[in-house]
């Protein structure tokens, strides 16, 4: 409880707060651009981190992937376009009730749905993280090494409709992170000495949500203006609140835990939020012609979720989202050994994060409430001015890491990996994600290995490292009897962020 | 060979979907009805941003031309794609031969102008038959 005052005491003071405002701003900005996401601009901030304290950098970074899900909800209710892969599921309900002239109620319930369900996360959050960070810090290098590749294994395998192009991407992003002479041995560095330190982080991120994104944009830059619902002061009537309470909680009840999973996402618990909606709603007939509940569910559980995906994060340093994988390579710039030690470590900073998120959601909603006309005018600007901007940025991060030109090559090779990866539908997810857990991966299999002297079997040695590999052949078994199950359905889930964008934004 | 302006055989209007582009198109209506002119009405948009207010939708283009034809005027609606919105329009002048062409102009601030283009100015500039500039009411 002492710890959570300091959190509120380190997050008030009036620095903080300019940071978190800055933050909610931007994340907001972000969330409301289709094809700019908050995983891509905490990548183009992340040489901000350079000169910034840590607790003022990591209370901004938490702003803007709040203000992400907040923004993305206006874009898919006025626009039909989800900014984010998690706003998805609220287009569908949310497009029909602008069109059917309720935009206000669906943007009010959208918001006031997003910050009652994001507080109560965040409790939650308070109170998970650290019991679950004091269990696994008893954990040994054989479970801890378990738990990655249930983590890699799920955000590969369970999110995304085709699982072989998440394992593409997975194995490229555990390629990536190989480069490098980290073990003593030089391991495709190609005899280059600039590459004996490793690919640093930073440039594969920016590399691949800002130049990938670019280059994909650049190469599909004119297209038909897309119609967009014009929108007063969003407001909600005594009929609105008394159909949209229940459906905010029990869209928290689905969002956390999923949030919190290994295999996180936001895209899961929007979709069981909604598909209950549908059946638990007094008006049935109104789903698909613009139902309040099937945009109150789902936009209170991808904020829950987002507040979900914090508990690995801090309590076991493993990321689930592009977001959360940028946050830690920011924690991990600023010398932090993230896992479950970060919270005893620094705990002033984790609380100091963990009290600034209520700050965040009710800086958003004060904010968002009034403004969302002034948000739907940001999509006027024309690409080419916003990508000129990015790319600026872009090129400017990945050179400050090393001041070496050599970087701004790997920028653009990476960049157009990206790219490539996005015209075939390889999600990015796994791929950053295989980068930045590679290494740690096998950092604990050599810590096992080198406890046991040698002997393999220590890695299924302790009962928690069982039970995981348990569950990840139990997911196996799973996988595999319903692809022989329905070998021709098509995959109808949305993949990743950029996958989405894809399918949404593809010229008609 | 001289045609007085009065007296034109195709009238091109430049829309765009606000207060000034339903002027240019009243204007230009009113001028085809008086003199039996074809009309073309051009609605262009270089579809770099993601929402463009001036471009119309397709059902208010629809509407747009069932109005016109339903006053037994010969309407050509051009709703494109184009790199140069000004260049469009007068392409499309060209194309159809036209010898007048309607544009709704706006008040601008000394800011607007340094920062923006204007579609209208560049309508004038370069058009090769006369130009009408109109305002809305």
């Amino acid at each position: 409880m002492d710890l959570l005052l300091d959190g509120f005491a380190a997050a008030l003071t009036p620095e903080n707060l300019l940071f978190a405002t800055i933050g909610v701003i931007l994340g907001t900005a972000v969330g409301v651009l289709p094809g700019i996401g908050p995983a891509m601009t905490l990548a183009l901030l992340l040489p901000v981190t350079y000169s910034v304290g840590a607790d003022s950098a990591i209370i901004m970074f938490a702003g803007i992937y709040y203000g992400g899900m907040y923004g993305g909800s206006t874009t898919s209710i006025l626009l039909n376009t989800p900014g984010e892969s998690s706003s998805v599921i609220t287009a569908i309900e949310g497009n029909k009730m602008a069109k059917a002239g309720r935009a206000s109620q669906a943007l009010a319930t959208a918001a006031i749905g997003s910050f009652v369900a994001g507080t109560i996360a965040t409790v939650a959050l308070w109170i998970v993280a650290p019991t679950v960070a004091d269990l696994v810090v008893t954990l040994g290098a054989p479970s801890y090494f378990a738990l990655m590749v249930l983590a890699l294994f799920a955000v590969t395998a369970v999110l995304g409709s085709s699982k072989m192009r998440g394992f593409i991407a997975l194995f490229l992003g555990l390629a990536i992170g190989l480069v490098g002479t980290s073990t003593g041995q030089a391991r495709l560095t190609f005899g280059e000495p600039l590459l004996a330190d490793g690919i640093d982080i930073v440039v594969v991120a920016v590399a691949l949500f800002a130049i990938g994104e670019a280059l994909w944009v650049a190469a599909h830059l004119r297209r038909k203006p897309l119609e967009i619902i014009p929108v007063g002061q969003p407001w909600m009537n005594k009929d609105d609140w008394r159909r949209s309470w229940k459906p905010w909680l029990r869209g928290t009840a689905y969002g956390f835990p999923f949030g919190a999973l290994p295999a996180g996402g936001a895209e899961i618990p929007t979709f069981l939020s909604y598909a209950t909606e549908k059946k638990l709603s007094k008006h049935p007939e109104e789903f698909g012609k613009g139902a309040i509940e099937g945009v109150a569910g789902p936009e209170a559980a991808n904020n829950a979720s987002a507040a979900g995906t914090l508990v690995p994060l801090l309590a076991l340093g493993l990321p689930t989202t592009a977001t959360a994988a940028i946050m830690l390579v920011a924690l991990q710039g600023y010398g932090f050994q993230t896992g479950p030690t970060l919270m005893d470590q620094h705990a002033d900073l984790v609380w100091a994060l963990l009290a600034s998120l209520v700050i965040a959601n009710t800086l958003l909603l004060i904010i968002n409430l009034p403004m969302a006309p002034i948000w739907a005018k940001l999509l006027r600007i024309p690409r080419p001015y916003l990508y000129a901007g990015i790319l600026f940025f872009a090129s400017l991060g990945a050179y400050s890491v090393n001041f070496q030109a050599f970087d701004l090559a790997l920028l653009l090779a990476i960049g157009v990996l990206g790219f490539a990866m996005r015209r075939f539908g390889i999600p990015v997810l796994p791929l950053i994600i295989g980068v930045i857990l590679g290494p740690k991966l096998e950092e604990q299999l050599t810590t096992a290995l080198k406890i046991s002297q040698g002997d393999v079997s220590t890695l299924w040695s302790e009962p928690v490292a069982v039970v995981v590999y348990g569950v990840i052949a139990l997911l196996l078994v799973a996988m595999a009897v319903n692809g022989l199950r329905a070998p021709k359905e098509p995959p109808a889930e949305p993949d990743t962020e950029l996958d989405t964008d894809e399918k949404e934004l593809s010229p008609r | 060979m001289t045609i007085s302006p009065l007296q034109p055989r195709c009238v091109v209007a430049a829309y765009s979907a606000d207060d000034y582009g339903r002027a240019a198109v009243a204007y230009a209506e009113a001028v085809a009805l008086a003199a039996g002119a074809r009309l073309v009405v051009v609605n262009a948009t270089r579809g770099d941003s993601y929402v463009d207010s001036r471009f119309a939708a397709d059902d208010e283009i629809t509407a747009l031309r069932e109005r016109l034809v339903g006053e037994g005027l010969a309407v050509e609606v051009r709703h494109d794609l184009v790199p140069d919105v000004a260049e469009a329009v007068v392409t499309a002048a060209d194309q159809a031969q036209a010898d007048l062409v309607v544009v709704g102009v706006r008040r601008r601030t000394p800011v607007g102008k340094l920062l923006l283009g204007s579609v209208a100015q560049r309508v004038i500039l370069d058009a090769h038959c006369p130009v009408v500039a109109v305002k809305p009411d």
